[in-house]
């Protein structure tokens, strides 16, 4: 018989072994799956894992690695304070979108005259349109106690509908012949989120991004909102009785993680994506909730949980192609990755034993 | 409700903490002590304020460690250390660990519920010490308790609540059970029934 026992203290050595163990499950699970598809199980995984690293075309994947990892650590960094707090924006895709818009928007404003200040001015205008976006969830969260997952879920297929209007409407570029999408933002040297060092990937998200890493690490561990933050999450009660104000830390969460996906928005418009356009939105948003997971929502964890997830989606890009693996089956494939995480996240709370049942005589 | 003249009715659980009220709630775990933290950080919970265990913002670990470590060692707390869990901690030694801060930070107010509840007589009797040493230096103290006898024993005066009504506190000495039990059946500002015609 199996049963489980609660551990004292949480394990700290299965608290850093569960993503790991996580990661070779869902290879193995994984594989399960693309052996069933008809596709040889072994060369899905290494195309996956293996070939974006040190295969063929790596000089040029490699930095693929950084540009999709960038707005990942970027979202997910900003959705795990709120996580730990207990507080579930799921709509970050959302505020990635409107931080895009209203970025673009400032700058396209101010085409085809401009300087260098036009790109600041578009880096602050996505964080707060992406921040006003969040606060709609938490303002009706904390004046009429709605629901903020549902809420946050919701606004992101408004903010996909005013995507589609923006791309076919009001920031359409009127020199492009009556297609969709708006004039080209990477282009045009003053709004442009270019490669700061060739071949890399790096670019200004991605150095957001790390400085995103750090002030975490330190608010978490040294900040009393750190404190307070994690303190809500664990034991509410308790936090009021330390003077934690609930609805203060809503706004607060909710606001920096809409920011800085709003942010995330902004260098991906201004950058790889180049422009608004219909299909601008690609799921950054969600997929940054398994990497907050998949990062145990530490800092540093998610830093490292977001280049393993570029990795899946930059292998699983060649995998489609090459091994004509479905896309579907990678984004299973990388559900699957959240799904073993909070499994075996049990382990770290919990001892299993087996009970061998003696036969009686 | 004023705490050293200053107005406390309507401030938030800080801000009567920087007047100096300190208050152990009933249920250790969850409410006073949050289960998956250290007692490291279960001490910065309530001894922020008070200690001055946060400057700029920023929390000094190091204080708050020695302030922990000074409330084991004084109330003690048996424990392997302060790095371990706050649910990993036996009911009396967390009840020992809680009450133990509270009364550490040199309050002017303790509103202190079932102060030695679960904890063997030895602890019981050096919490009921401790708190009389800190009225001893001047802190009004309100304590409230199941425990009878423990009232008597280091209550000044008594009061009963009743179907949420307080009665007029009555001072402990010479008050006998009877009265007691009256108090808390309700009969209080009652006149006695008369008898016979």
């Amino acid at each position: 018989m199996l049963i489980l026992e609660k551990r004292p203290s949480p394990s700290r050595f299965w608290q850093a072994a569960t993503p790991v163990l996580a990661v070779l499950l869902t290879m193995v699970a994984g594989g399960a799956m693309f052996a069933i598809l008809g596709t040889e199980p072994v060369a899905a995984i290494r195309t996956i894992f293996w070939d974006p690293l040190f295969g063929e075309f790596a000089w040029y994947l490699r930095g693929q690695l950084l540009v999709k990892a960038g707005p990942l650590i970027l979202i997910a960094v900003g959705l795990s304070l709120g996580f730990r707090a207990g507080i579930w924006n799921i709509g970050a895709e959302g505020q990635y979108i409107m931080g895009a818009i209203c970025g673009a928007g400032v700058g396209l404003a101010f085409y085809p005259d401009g300087g260098w200040f036009v790109f600041p001015l578009m880096v602050m205008a996505g964080a707060l349109g992406g921040w006003a976006w969040a606060m709609i969830p938490a303002v009706l969260k904390t004046r009429f106690n709605t629901n903020e997952i549902l809420v946050s879920l919701m606004l992101v297929y408004v903010a996909q509908t005013i995507l589609s209007k923006a791309a076919t409407g009001f920031l359409r570029n009127p020199e492009g012949a009556g297609f969709p999408g708006s004039r080209n933002l990477s282009r045009w040297q003053p709004s442009a989120n270019p490669e700061l060092i060739a071949g890399t990937g790096m670019h200004w998200g991605v150095v957001a991004a790390f400085i995103a890493v750090i002030f975490a690490y330190i608010l978490l561990s040294r900040h009393i909102l750190g404190f307070q933050i994690r303190l809500a999450g664990q034991a509410p009660r308790a936090a009021r009785f330390a003077g934690v104000s609930p609805a203060r830390l809503v706004v607060l969460c909710l606001g920096i993680a809409g920011a800085l996906a709003g942010m995330a928005g902004l260098f991906e418009v201004a950058g790889s994506a180049g422009q608004i356009s219909i299909d601008f939105a690609s799921g950054y948003g969600f997929t940054a909730i398994i990497v907050a997971f998949l990062g145990r929502l530490n800092p540093v964890g998610i830093l490292l949980a977001g280049l393993l997830m570029a990795l899946t989606y930059v292998g699983g890009e060649m995998a489609a192609t090459n091994l004509r693996l479905p896309s579907a089956a990678i984004q299973a494939f990388q559900g699957m990755l959240l799904f073993f995480l909070l499994a075996v996240d049990l382990l770290s709370n919990y001892r299993v034993r087996f009970l061998l049942k003696r036969g009686v005589a | 409700m004023k705490i050293d003249g200053v107005e406390a009715g309507q401030l938030g659980p800080n801000a009567r903490r920087q007047a100096g009220l300190v208050a152990a709630p009933e249920e250790r775990l969850g409410h006073a002590a949050a289960p998956d933290m250290s007692l490291v950080e279960n001490a910065l919970l309530s001894g922020a304020v008070r200690k001055g265990l946060v400057r700029g913002g920023f929390v000094d670990w190091s204080g708050t460690r020695s302030f922990a470590e000074g409330i084991v060692k004084e109330f003690d707390v048996r424990t392997p250390g302060t790095h371990v869990a706050a649910r990993a901690l036996s009911g009396g030694n967390l009840q020992k660990f809680v009450v133990g801060r509270e009364l550490s930070q040199a309050p002017r107010v303790i509103v202190i519920n079932q102060p030695t509840w679960g904890v063997d007589a030895a602890a019981a009797a050096s919490i009921r010490q401790a708190i009389l040493d800190r009225a001893a230096d001047g802190a009004a103290v309100v304590v409230i308790s199941q425990d009878l006898d423990e009232l008597l024993e280091i209550a000044d005066s008594f009061a009963a609540l009743n179907g949420g009504r307080l009665t007029t506190p009555r001072p402990v000495a010479g008050l006998t059970i009877e009265q007691i039990g009256l108090m808390m059946g309700g009969a209080h500002g009652m006149e006695v029934a008369h008898h016979g015609h």
